[in-house]
């Protein structure tokens, strides 16, 4: 790495058919890079794989739910002193090789936190479901509008920080159906967005989480997160910029 | 006018949550902390209860004058409102207190270095 220390955070519940792979590819993708897979109490071997693919594995004692297990991931690079992060799923569908172009504005100064994005230009190849497509759109206007900058995907899940972003995810994470009070709470904070066209591959194994019910809680939580972040006030990090 | 039956029977009520109240925090199985309310709950509803003159201008003012007593209701549901919505607050507070926690023993535990890794038994 060119002087500054990196890491990956993998949060993984039962994913061992998948995390083994997910973590080489990173490796390979970035050499000099550590990988942290997060394990929220997975059932299975997730750990173990993990481990013996050479991640370092934080262990929850139960399970704590997405955004308290990439949070556990951040408050770590906070701890070993990490200058950059990024963030991917255990289950690959984000490309590790593409973590070098999310490094990009981080490494030119120009950003705090980098988003991933299905949805920069028309190019992408994603094509959801009608009503998900709906549901993503829906809350990047939302996002953009309260957060005052136009942010194009607030559920891709694939993000790169700097150290500003870091200790500001360190401290602010919501816990269930993080990332898009997420992206608003780091607008709100100050911190400097860039965001980068990727390409997000079909699950390999497991389900998606997302049922029925699940996606009206999802969509009354997020809505009712974001509502109550744009009256909250949140200290401007100008200050730990670099 | 409240009839004077009820006035009896919510003294009492009012006088039992009271004392059942001070027995737990007694016996140290309710903290001071969160028998406040309840305690407050148990007072409020004592005055009005014994006090029959004050129920029927309170309900005067709220516009009840039929039957006084409808007041001590709305009184008493207000305030199992209130502590209801006071530990929501104490179990979210718990909530984030517990996720902490269980981030911090993951670190601590990489730090000082986990036995060997494997599926957890289910918690509980």
């Amino acid at each position: 790495m060119t002087g500054s220390r990196a890491v990956a955070v993998v949060p993984a519940y039962n994913e061992s058919g998948a995390i083994g792979r997910v973590v080489r590819e990173i490796l390979a993708a970035r050499p000099g890079i550590d990988v942290v897979v997060v394990d929220d109490a997975s059932t299975d071997d997730t750990a173990a794989v993990a481990e013996a693919n050479g991640a370092t594995v934080l262990q929850l004692a139960f399970n704590v739910g997405i955004g308290g297990a990439v949070q556990t991931g951040f408050r770590y690079a906070v701890e070993e002193g990490y200058e950059r992060a990024v963030r991917l799923d255990g289950d690959g569908q984000h490309d590790a090789a593409e973590i070098g172009r999310l490094f990009e504005p981080l490494e030119r100064g120009e950003a705090d936190l980098v988003i991933g994005s299905r949805f920069v230009d028309d190019g992408g190849s994603y094509r959801p479901p009608f009503a998900r497509r709906l549901g993503i759109r829906v809350f990047a206007r939302l996002v953009s509008l309260l957060g005052g900058q136009r942010v194009t995907d607030t559920t891709s899940g694939f993000i790169a920080l700097d150290r500003a972003g870091i200790e500001l995810f360190a401290r602010e994470y919501p816990h269930d159906y993080p990332e898009v009070e997420a992206t608003l709470v780091a607008l709100r904070s100050g911190l400097r967005l860039s965001q980068v066209q990727v390409e997000m591959r079909e699950r390999e194994t497991g389900a998606s989480s997302i049922t029925f019910v699940r996606s009206l809680y999802y969509i009354v939580k997020v809505l009712l997160a974001l509502l109550v972040a744009s009256l909250r006030r949140y200290p401007r990090l100008e200050g730990a910029r670099r | 006018m409240t009839p004077v039956r009820v006035s009896i029977v919510g003294v009492l009520a009012s006088v039992l949550l009271i004392l059942v109240v001070l027995e737990l925090v007694r016996g140290r199985r309710l903290k001071e902390r969160y028998a406040l309310l309840w305690l407050a709950t148990g007072v409020v509803l004592l005055v009005l209860s014994a006090w029959r003159g004050g129920l029927n201008t309170i309900a005067g003012w709220v516009g009840v004058t039929s039957y006084p007593p409808a007041v001590l209701f709305a009184v008493a549901t207000l305030f199992i409102l209130l502590v209801l919505l006071h530990y929501s607050t104490v179990i979210s507070k718990l909530t984030d207190e517990n996720v902490e926690l269980a981030q911090r023993i993951a670190l601590l535990e990489e730090r000082v270095g986990r036995p060997p890794t494997g599926p957890r038994s289910p918690a509980g």
